[in-house]
Order: C-alpha cells, then sequence, then structure tokens
C-alpha cells in the first residue's frame, strides 16, 4: 500500500517557472593556463548583462563547448570573488581536451552553481583537515580561500595533498605561499619523487597518521580518487575520525544537474542534488562498495 | 482537477454515444491519444474515430511473450497494457532542447519553443494514473521543474478506464495501484458489454470532465450497473497472474546488495533494456550535443536512456557499472528501494511490462521472490571503516 499516498497528491501546481534548468549561459574566457602536463585552470566572465550566480566551496557547474558536449567540473575559484569564476581540470575527454585548447576571448556555456558545499559555516571552532589527491585539490580549494579568509573562526587548518609527481601538484605557487604561514598546515607527499624532491614520497593517507589535528575536533574534507578516499576514510577513523567528521566529494556521470536524468545515483542518493559532498554517515551503507 | 468533488451518481454512455467523447474533446482543441491495433500489438496513437480502438480484440502476456487474440464480445478495451505507455507523450523519448549558431566572437542560443501539444489521454488504467503521478514526482517535485513535461501535463485530459481484464504479468493489486483507477482522472470509464447492452459506466474527476461529459448523451446509471461496473474491476483483482510482497521490500533490496542471486539474474539478463523502454515510470534520459557538418550550428537533444549501458555509468575512471549485475541490480534496487527514499513510494506500478517485454522472461516478482526465499548475512555498514 506504499504507493497510495502518493496519488492523493495534486499534480504539481507551478512553482517559480525560473530558469529553464537546462539551457546554458554564455561565458568568455578570461585566462586560461596550464598546471600540469594535463591539467589546466580557465576563468569564465559572462559574456552579456548577467553575472555569476554566487557558489558555495565545493559546488560544480556544468561546462558546455559549442557542439562537442558538456561536463560537470568543480568550481576551484574564492567563494568570496562569485564574479571570477574559476575551473580547474584534465583534459582526458573529448569535452575537456577542446577546453584546453581555449583562448581568452573563446566563448563556452555554463549552467550552475549545482550540488551541495563543503559545510564551513557549521565547522567554526573545529580542525579542518582538508586531504586531496590528484584533481581532487580543485574542489578544496574554494574551501582553503573561504578558511583563509575566516581563519580566526577556526581551529588548526590542516592540507594534506598527494600528487603523482612533484610536476603533477596543483596550484604549487599558492600552495608554497600557504605553507609560509604559520598558521596553516601544509602538507604535501607525492608518489614517485623526481628532480631535487625532497619532501615526502608515499601515499596521502600515510600522512594522517601523524598529521597535527585533534581527533575529537576535528572534521576532514576529503576529494580525490574513490580508492584513495576509501583508504583516507579508514586512517582517519583509526585515529579517532568518525563518519559524522568526515565529508567527502564523490564524482558521477551527470546530464542534468537537477536530479532528473537518473545518471548520478548512488544508491538513493542523486550525487548532482544531494551531493557531491557527502557527510560520511550518509552514504556509508555503499561507500566501497562495487558497482553502486 | 484533483480536487473536484466526485458526483455521487455515476453515469452511463452507450457504445454507440461514445463517438460524441472524443467529437467533445475534438471540439475544445485536443488531440486524442488512444489505443489501436499496429504491428500485432496494442499501442497509444493518435486516434480520431472510435471504430479505431481495438474492438474485439485481447492480448496473452507471459514472461517474454505478447500476442493478440481475437474475442467475440466486440469489447473496445478487453485487454490489459501494450508495449508502448503514456510516457512517450508527456515526455517524448527524443526531442530537442535548444540549438546554438556561431556568430562573430562566439554562439548565441535560441531556446526551443514548440507549441504544447493538448492531448487527451484516452484508456489510461489505474497503474498508469500511478505511473503518471510519479513521473510528476520526478519532473515536478523538486526545486527545478521540467518545464516542458508541467506544460505537457498541465493540459492533458485524461480519461482513465478500469481494467475488466487482468493480465498474466499483471501484479498491481498487491502493490495497491489497481485495477480500479485512483484519483487524477478527469473521467474514468468502466466497460459493460452484456447481452442487454454494451455500454459505459463514466465516472466525473474533474471539471473540465464534466464539461466534455455534458456533450456526450448520457443518464444516470442504474444500480445494477454500478454493481456490475464494480464486480468487473474486483473480478479483475482476483485473477492478477503475478504478486509482488511489498512488506519490508526496500530494507530486504538494501540488505540484499551482495546476495548471489544477482550473478544467476545477469547469466540471463541480455541488458538490452527493454525494461526500461517499457517501463511506464523509467525517467532517465541523456543529452547529446551535435553540430551540422559546416559546424555553424549546434543543437542539444533530450533523448530517454537506460541504466542498462555500461555508457550511463561513465566517468575518466570507466564505467561504474561494467557487469550485467551490477546494471540490473542497480534497475530493480532503483524501483522497488532507492525509488521509496527518493520519492517516498514505490517506483513499481504492477502493470507487468518488464515481465512481457524481457526477451528472456525475467520476471521482477520471481527475482524479489528469490532474494526474499535465500536471505542472506550482510556485513554491517561499519565494516568498510574496519578494512586497512
Amino acid at each position: 500500500m506504499l504507493a497510495t499516498a502518493i496519488h492523493e497528491r495534486q499534480p504539481a501546481v507551478a512553482r517559480t517557472f525560473a530558469t529553464n534548468g537546462c539551457v546554458p549561459y554564455r561565458c568568455r574566457v578570461t585566462e586560461r593556463h596550464q598546471e600540469n602536463d594535463d591539467t589546466f585552470t580557465v576563468e569564465l566572465e559572462p559574456a552579456g548583462a548577467r553575472s555569476h550566480a554566487a557558489f558555495a566551496a565545493g559546488q560544480f557547474n556544468m561546462l558546455y563547448v559549442f557542439g562537442l558536449g558538456e561536463i560537470p567540473i568543480s568550481i576551484s575559484g574564492d567563494p568570496a570573488q562569485p564574479d571570477r569564476l574559476v575551473h580547474t581540470t584534465r583534459a582526458v575527454g573529448t569535452v575537456t581536451r577542446a577546453m584546453a585548447t581555449l583562448r581568452r576571448g573563446d566563448m563556452i556555456g555554463v549552467r550552475g552553481p549545482f550540488g551541495s558545499s563543503w559545510p564551513l559555516d557549521d565547522l567554526k571552532g573545529k580542525d579542518i583537515v582538508l586531504v586531496g589527491g590528484g584533481i581532487g585539490l580543485a574542489p578544496l580549494r574554494p574551501a582553503l580561500y573561504q578558511l583563509v579568509a575566516q581563519r580566526g573562526d577556526y581551529g588548526r587548518v590542516v592540507l594534506l595533498y598527494g600528487a603523482r609527481t612533484p610536476e603533477d601538484m596543483l596550484f604549487r605557487a599558492e600552495l608554497e605561499r600557504w605553507r609560509s604561514r604559520f598558521d596553516l598546515e601544509i602538507f604535501v607527499t607525492v608518489d614517485r619523487a623526481t628532480g631535487d624532491w625532497h619532501g615526502n614520497v608515499g601515499l596521502v593517507t600515510a600522512l594522517i597518521p601523524r598529521a597535527p589535528f585533534e581527533p575529537q575536533n576535528a572534521v576532514a574534507l576529503i576529494c580525490g580518487p574513490e580508492v584513495m578516499m576509501r583508504y583516507a576514510v579508514q586512517a582517519l577513523h583509526k585515529r579517532g575520525v568518525g563518519p559524522q567528521q568526515t565529508y567527502l566529494s564523490l564524482e558521477r556521470n551527470m546530464k542534468c544537474g537537477t536530479a532528473m536524468c537518473g545518471h548520478c545515483q548512488y544508491g538513493p542518493h542523486f550525487v548532482c542534488r544531494d551531493g557531491p559532498v557527502f557527510r560520511m554517515d550518509q552514504v556509508q551503507r555503499f561507500f566501497g562498495k562495487w558497482e553502486v | 482537477m484533483a480536487d473536484y468533488e466526485q458526483l455521487d451518481t455515476p453515469s452511463v454512455v452507450l457504445r454507440a454515444d461514445l463517438q460524441r467523447l472524443f467529437d467533445s474533446l475534438h471540439a475544445r482543441g485536443y488531440e486524442t491519444i488512444a489505443p489501436r491495433v499496429e504491428n500485432g500489438a496494442i499501442i497509444y496513437d493518435e486516434v480520431t474515430s472510435v471504430d479505431a480502438l481495438p474492438a474485439g480484440w485481447t492480448d496473452e502476456q507471459e514472461g517474454g511473450f505478447y500476442r493478440l487474440e481475437g474475442r467475440d464480445d466486440g469489447a473496445l478495451f478487453g485487454y490489459t497494457v501494450g508495449p508502448q505507455s503514456w510516457k512517450r507523450y508527456l515526455s517524448p523519448p527524443i526531442r530537442r532542447l535548444w540549438q546554438a549558431r556561431k556568430n562573430g566572437d562566439g554562439f548565441e542560443i535560441v531556446h526551443e519553443d514548440a507549441p504544447t501539444p493538448h492531448y487527451a489521454l484516452i484508456g489510461v488504467r489505474a497503474c498508469e494514473l500511478h505511473a503518471i503521478h510519479h513521473l510528476d514526482d520526478v519532473y515536478l517535485g523538486g526545486s527545478t521543474i521540467d518545464a516542458d513535461y508541467q506544460q505537457r501535463r498541465e493540459a492533458a485530459f485524461i480519461v482513465a478506464v478500469n481494467c475488466g481484464k487482468a493480465g498474466n504479468t499483471c501484479f498491481c493489486a498487491s502493490l495497491g495501484t489497481g485495477p480500479a483507477v485512483g484519483p487524477g482522472y478527469d473521467l474514468a470509464l468502466t466497460e459493460l458489454v452484456t447481452e442487454r447492452e454494451h455500454a459505459f459506466v463514466v465516472t466525473v474527476g474533474s471539471e473540465r470532465g464534466a464539461d466534455v461529459l455534458a456533450d456526450v448523451p448520457h443518464r444516470p446509471a442504474a444500480p445494477g450497473e454500478i454493481d456490475l461496473a464494480e464486480a468487473i474491476v474486483a473480478e479483475a483483482a482476483r485473477h492478477m497472474g503475478r504478486t509482488l510482497e511489498t512488506t519490508g521490500l526496500k530494507e530486504l533490496l538494501y540488505r540484499s546488495f551482495e546476495h548471489p542471486h544477482w550473478d544467476e539474474v545477469a547469466e540471463r539478463c541480455l541488458t538490452c533494456g527493454n525494461c526500461t523502454m517499457v517501463c511506464p515510470t523509467c525517467f532517465c534520459f541523456t543529452v547529446e550535443d551535435t553540430t551540422d557538418l559546416t559546424g555553424q550550428s549546434a543543437e542539444r537533444w533530450r533523448r530517454a536512456d537506460s541504466c542498462f549501458t555500461t555508457a550511463f555509468t561513465f566517468i575518466t575512471s570507466g564505467s561504474q557499472r561494467a557487469s550485467a549485475k551490477a546494471r540490473y541490480r542497480q534497475w530493480l534496487t532503483h524501483k522497488l528501494a532507492t525509488w521509496q527514499d527518493q520519492f517516498d513510494s514505490l517506483g513499481c506500478v504492477g502493470c507487468g511490462r518488464c515481465i512481457t517485454w524481457c526477451p528472456v522472461g525475467i520476471d521482477l516478482t520471481a527475482e524479489v521472490a528469490a532474494l526474499r526465499a535465500e536471505e542472506i548475512g550482510q556485513p554491517q555498514p561499519e565494516a568498510v571503516l574496519e578494512m586497512a
């Protein structure tokens, strides 16, 4: 009799007829630079009268390249500067490879922002542990900007970042600048040392046991390959950072961004709407299982 | 619409006057979509004359089997449901969303602005009316709505039909979704074919339903006719070919994520996606961006999609559901479990199409029964945290 409640509901009446969620707005590339061999950052400004909507750290946009396709990419810029829309991505598919060739003045389409965010406003007073792997640093950077801007509101702020090689590190100049501050703890590790690297070598999860934070008062924000996140969750758990103190950002195939196309379903969740940022206990039932 | 207080006394419209219903709808600007026979199946298509309805046809259905058979009483609605459902009219399987054209230093986007079709959907069964309400939940229930669906949906006039025959693959009775139609229709018909008359007991469900009926010759139904109409539907309920036990269904499926039975289903499942195409609640779509040969103009199309393809979940690291087992599990688990968490209802309405149109006759009611019969212990959710 589960289905009986439903037909007592009225057919939905017109809500704010708002934006037609499927049509992008046009933006121009104002800057593009290479972060490493295959990863680049673009800055976009709206073409025409409209301005970018405000976004929260951890949200994403759907970016459209004329005629080629549209893909979800997280925002890597500063939420305090919504007029500077910044995305960092790897050139790995049809659309991102085309985006990699964009030049200043070129036009692309944008829909968004979509999805959940790192709940920084609710975490004041906490030690914040950001764990990033590879391109996973991109959606964490808006959180770092916000934490740095509101530094006094938080306990310790620790970034644990793993890259394949020193050359693959993203935002290197920024990381070095942040590392020189006395109120940020930045630890970087690489899978394979090259050149004159004298830093850590190994998995980012290996940094967790000795990272300087107070487990009972800490909250972890994790983004990276799913297997890395899985082991990061376990390492954090071992130190006493439980599922309710752990947030992660999931990646899934997305076509609409509005919980209608069905592609991003992860158990009962639409990752585009309920995620990409989840608190671990929301997804614990499925996380780490194959082919959810 | 749904808040219209039903008239206490149903009316009777004679078979000979049913054309007047079509005419009344046409006069109000509706395009009448109704069942008709094509290629050995009953489909939903534009039908302007009552004579084009599948008079004297019925269907035989079984897992992987569908045949039309004759029936000698000339009934117009004497079958259950065919391969199509009304979703193709409310949410067309393929449509253009917008076009873009290159200009001097960029491109401009031209919104698709087609006029909204006004459909009268004639012959909507109880299960199908539930399915439409499920699509409402998906496309209109969130903070962003599908404007095209909304326009088509609000324009649609629904003539529901109570089932006088249960199909062999039907199980609406066990889900509470039929065979008697629930609220949400404009007019509801029950077909009576007796030695004395061929007529329809008509219930009015909305003001516009009453308005349309006013143009059709009708008289108050006699108590005997009302009783007969109820008896026919009750009889159909007793002859359902399948049942699906819903008690604890969600938890059963959540517990069964790693059940070995999925491997067994995967040996039979061809991952063809037929079940998703015929399912009246399957709503998934993809978008395709194309250009013309000159590269000057681009289009975005929305196309019905199926979770049975590997492309459906493809990201840089590959398809997230590469195995057939995972794709069947996702489909069934979504219909019966995760849908409950998403929309507070079952995603299945018991129409049985997925059973009938599965080329190898996979029967979701049997798969659920197998999961129930062979319940296994499951690792605790915390397990992931303890593995090192």
